[in-house]
């Protein structure tokens, strides 16, 4: 029986057995390949999403379990729409391969949507389960603060 | 500046051709006329397309791979900067498997003469040398050679393309081309052209001799420029390889034998098809493939086959890896790439310090898991799409394991998500293309699970070193680097095209033989072991070996020697390589040394010249309650030519830390002749919080002008051994075996 997702404030419905993580109803069954596949054991953070605002790890998240609204990477925001979190992101430069940012941009987004000022201890807190192999980390760190002031001049 | 337009008549020939809509502009080198990729028919017009020009714009080629490294960028930076386009209208893709795409930068890198030699020699056209990427048909990614193979193809192919598009204006106005001015896209006379209007007539109009940009007038090299794969990547619209997706296809995952290039006895699918939405198991040979309507129900399945594995043909285990590879020392060695003055008898004069150090061998893991999409068309074609480091390989390796010719193969290559040397072999296109030839008419994307992708990787070697060294009067007098290790050179190319290079091992020993301390006394011996198991290049290669040895030994010198290590190492470098001294010397400043330190806190310092690039790195680190922690690094390189400041410091940062990475935690380790690590929790990079703050600086004084030293890899030899020293400076430890967290505390 097809399960029906609330997914960036559209209903989506998805074939595929309750059981498998939200993170491949999303890749798999629906194409939506802005969430990545790193690690599938919340190791890495590559999988991200937010479900009523909140970060999880889309590769833990049972598809029957995910109720509530997701929000993942592509409803953020778009190349001709960003968020400001994706232009402080484009602002610093932030991507190398690229891989990890659509889990680390999720993660940041639940960060400053609870902490509008976060400090580095809350960044470290927040962003140490997000994973960058190609070492972006002082980037990430400087466009959280980009996005954070970006979004208290509104 | 009269030097380069030498070079340019006497090495390169600029061609251009009409394409629909437009015209490219291909730029290729040496004598040879490599075959054409876009038209592949016999009789054609040569051409190597670098740049498309049509209504859409203008579209760059570039022939190497983006694995994060920016180097798409930097390489359409290089044509827009002759070519007077807007930065907006250039996109950028990569090129289809073509040896006319063959990496010159990669060609100097297989030369056994220092590289800081190298880059201030006049650039002298080794034929052969420059023949050998083209005999192995290496349109390969690594070795930190893009931007120094693009620097004069790119731009020439960006200027003849314009000097054409200004012929052609002439032609329409019955003026001379010097008439004419390009900007924004267009020629500017009495009456101004869209490029796009003028690019099929300016594709018969090639000049034969065109001038390059005096470097005084940039305005896009040297700069930071934008990256082009910005936005896709921070709005999850880049398309990576794993992310491909064709209607109606079928989701796989691998499991193949963990004792690697054993044998598989038997297989028994029954208890993997009980789970849901499995379609079949397919038979590999030495595995199996679970193919599923999902991925992650493939990945559940696969470990469910039960499996009868052969023996692979190494050792047990990690210790006993380690006795096999000790045993090389008692051979004669494999090379001796430097022997200045008379080592044995200097050290027979006795007062020696030795040392012995052990390193790991160690896994890519990059982000994005290993994964190929294969699809075999009803006209008996079969499309691939894999991130990968070596297209004509990947392409060939897959035609020979399906029985097809490589014209019926298209190979495409997505941005990579990662690649540090792992995306080189071609097994995961290999094995989605085997899989896809049991599904004809159905695209099937084979995904290795992280746990696989750890399991079948090709490491970067283990090794021991043995240094011995003697200090007189405060000075180093000699030092005697002896190493002992599985050539990844070797063993990967035997891999890879069937033929392992004979002779000298350099990959084994860089970064220890080569680097510019004026010893008077320096000698450095290559032994090899046996061990067969699979190796590959790991970023920076051997570098990442040497210099934790050389310069973890060095320290010790010149604690011995009751020198400041800094000061130490200056004193041996000053008179053989200024430029190499100057980024020591520039560390020193920026991180304040000969300040005093802050209590608590300890510091090291550590230098590689590696892929043309020096490096001085700094490094911080500090006793907190709940364990040491990175505070601060400093970093100072210098490129030669620095052709995008934030690139470089962004590789240069991301690749300290990887080095760190690796040296804090890094380690694979063997039982039962199968890789003990798994996954991220027991194979773990940095994370945020474990990362010290980073300061670069970027120096232009290495080489003649014109020399573009690496920037992706020589940020990482130098990170380990700095560490191990700041960690000796901080508790007064000596630890000689990575990683280090064997021994240290660090901060979780
Ligand atoms: S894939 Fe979910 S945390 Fe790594
Ligand atoms: S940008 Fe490559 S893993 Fe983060």
């Amino acid at each position: 029986m097809p399960i029906t997702l609330n997914i960036n404030g559209a209903l989506q419905s998805v074939n595929l057995p309750p059981d498998i993580p939200l993170l491949w109803a999303l890749r798999d069954g629906l194409g939506m390949t802005g969430t990545k596949f790193g690690c599938g054991v919340a190791a890495c953070g590559a999988c991200t999403v937010l479900i009523d605002g909140e970060a999880v790890r889309s590769c833990q998240v049972a598809l029957g379990d995910a109720k509530g609204q997701i929000t993942t990477i592509e409803g953020l925001g778009q190349p001709d729409n960003l968020s400001p979190i994706q232009a402080a992101w484009i602002k610093h430069q932030v991507a190398q391969c690229g891989y990890c940012q659509s889990g680390q941009i999720m993660q940041a987004a639940a960060l400053l949507a609870t902490n509008p000022t976060p400090t580095d201890e809350d960044i470290d807190q927040v962003m140490q389960g997000n994973l960058c192999r190609c070492g972006t980390y002082p980037r990430i760190r400087a466009a959280i603060h980009e996005a954070a002031d970006m979004m208290k001049a509104g | 500046m009269a030097n380069w337009r030498k070079i340019t008549r006497r090495s390169f020939m600029v061609l251009g051709a009409a394409v629909a809509g437009g015209a490219a502009f291909g730029v290729y080198k040496v004598t040879e006329v490599p075959p054409n990729p876009l038209q592949p028919a016999a009789g054609a017009v040569p051409l190597n397309p670098w740049v498309i020009i049509n209504a859409d714009g203008v579209t760059v080629i570039a022939p190497r791979a983006e694995m994060g490294q920016g180097i798409s960028t930097t390489l359409a930076a290089l044509v827009a900067e002759e070519l007077d386009v807007d930065w907006a209208q250039v996109r950028v893709l990569h090129g289809p498997p073509a040896q006319a795409y063959f990496n010159a930068g990669f060609a100097e890198r297989m030369s056994n003469e220092p590289d800081f030699k190298l880059a201030s020699a006049p650039k002298s056209h080794n034929v052969l040398l420059e023949a050998v990427p083209k005999i192995f048909s290496l349109q390969i990614t690594g070795g930190s050679t893009g931007a120094i193979g693009g620097f004069m193809q790119m731009r020439l192919a960006g200027a003849t393309a314009r000097e054409a598009l200004k012929a052609a204006a002439a032609r329409r106005l019955g003026v001379s081309p010097d008439q004419l001015r390009t900007e924004g896209a267009r020629v500017i006379g009495a009456q101004s052209f869209d490029y796009a209007e003028l690019a099929e007539e300016a594709a018969s109009l090639v000049p034969s001799d065109v001038q390059l940009r005096d470097p005084s007038t940039w305005r896009y090299i040297g700069k930071p420029m934008p990256r082009l794969d910005m936005v896709a990547k921070s709005t999850g619209t880049a398309q990576f390889g794993i992310d491909t997706w064709l209607p109606g296809m079928k989701f796989a995952s691998v499991r193949m034998n963990p004792r690697r290039g054993g044998a598989m006895n038997s297989f028994d699918p029954k208890p993997a098809m009980a789970i849901a939405g499995i379609e079949r198991v397919v038979d590999l040979g030495t595995g199996i493939a679970v193919v599923a309507n999902n991925t992650w129900s493939a990945m559940q399945a696969a470990p469910l086959v039960s499996v009868d594995w052969g023996a692979a043909d190494y050792p047990a285990d990690s210790e006993a890896m380690f006795e096999n590879i000790a045993t090389a020392f008692a051979g004669e060695p494999n090379s001796r790439l430097r022997d200045d003055g008379d080592v044995e008898v200097e050290l027979a004069k006795g007062d020696l310090i030795e040392a012995e150090y052990r390193i790991p061998f160690l896994a890519h893991a990059a982000m994005e898991p290993l994964n190929a999409t294969a699809w075999l068309k009803p006209d008996g074609t079969l499309e691939i799409w894999c991130g990968n480091q070596a297209p004509v390989l990947t392409r060939d390796a897959c035609a020979a394991a399906v029985g097809l010719t490589a014209d019926k193969i298209t190979l495409h290559t997505p941005v990579m998500g990662g690649g540090f040397g792992g995306r080189t072999d071609p097994v995961p296109a290999v094995l989605a293309a085997r899989v896809a030839m049991e599904f004809a008419g159905t695209p099937v994307k084979l995904t290795y699970s992280r746990e696989e992708d750890m399991a079948q990787d090709y490491y970067r070697p283990a090794a021991i070193a043995r240094l011995t060294g003697r200090i007189e009067g405060g000075k180093a007098t000699a030092l005697w680097g002896r190493t002992a290790t599985p050539s990844a050179t070797r063993n990967a190319l035997a891999r890879l095209v069937g033929f392992s290079p004979p002779g000298p091992d350099r990959g084994s020993v860089e970064g220890g033989f080569d680097q510019p301390y004026g010893l008077a006394n320096y000698r450095y011996d290559g032994h090899l072991s046996d061990l067969t198991v699979p190796l590959g290049f790991w970023r920076s290669v051997g570098n990442s070996m040497n210099a934790f040895f050389l310069e973890s030994f060095i320290d010790e010198m010149a604690h011995a020697a009751a020198t400041d290590p800094l000061a130490f190492r200056l004193d041996l470098m000053q008179e053989t390589h200024a430029p190499s001294a100057a980024v020591l010397q520039k560390v020193r400043e920026m991180s304040g040394w000969d300040r005093l330190k802050r209590p608590g806190f300890g510091r090291g310092v550590a230098f590689c010249y590696s892929f043309g690039t020096p490096v001085a790195q700094v490094l911080e680190v500090g006793q907190t309650p709940d364990g040491i922690r990175m505070t601060r690094a400093w970093i100072a390189c210098d490129p030669g030519l620095a052709m995008d400041p934030a690139i470089i410091e962004a590789q240069m940062t991301g690749a300290m830390v990887y080095g760190l990475s690796a040296a804090v935690r890094g380690a694979i380790t063997f039982a039962d002749q199968q890789v003990v690590e798994n996954n991220f929790y027991d194979y773990e990079p940095l994370r945020l919080h474990q990362v010290p703050a980073f300061e670069v600086a970027i120096l232009q004084n290495n080489g003649q002008f014109g020399h573009i030293g690496g920037v992706g890899e020589p940020g990482t030899p130098p990170a380990a051994p700095a560490l191990a020293n700041a960690l000796f400076d901080l508790t007064g430890k000596r630890v000689r075996e990575l990683p280090l967290s064997d021994t240290f505390d660090f901060i979780a």
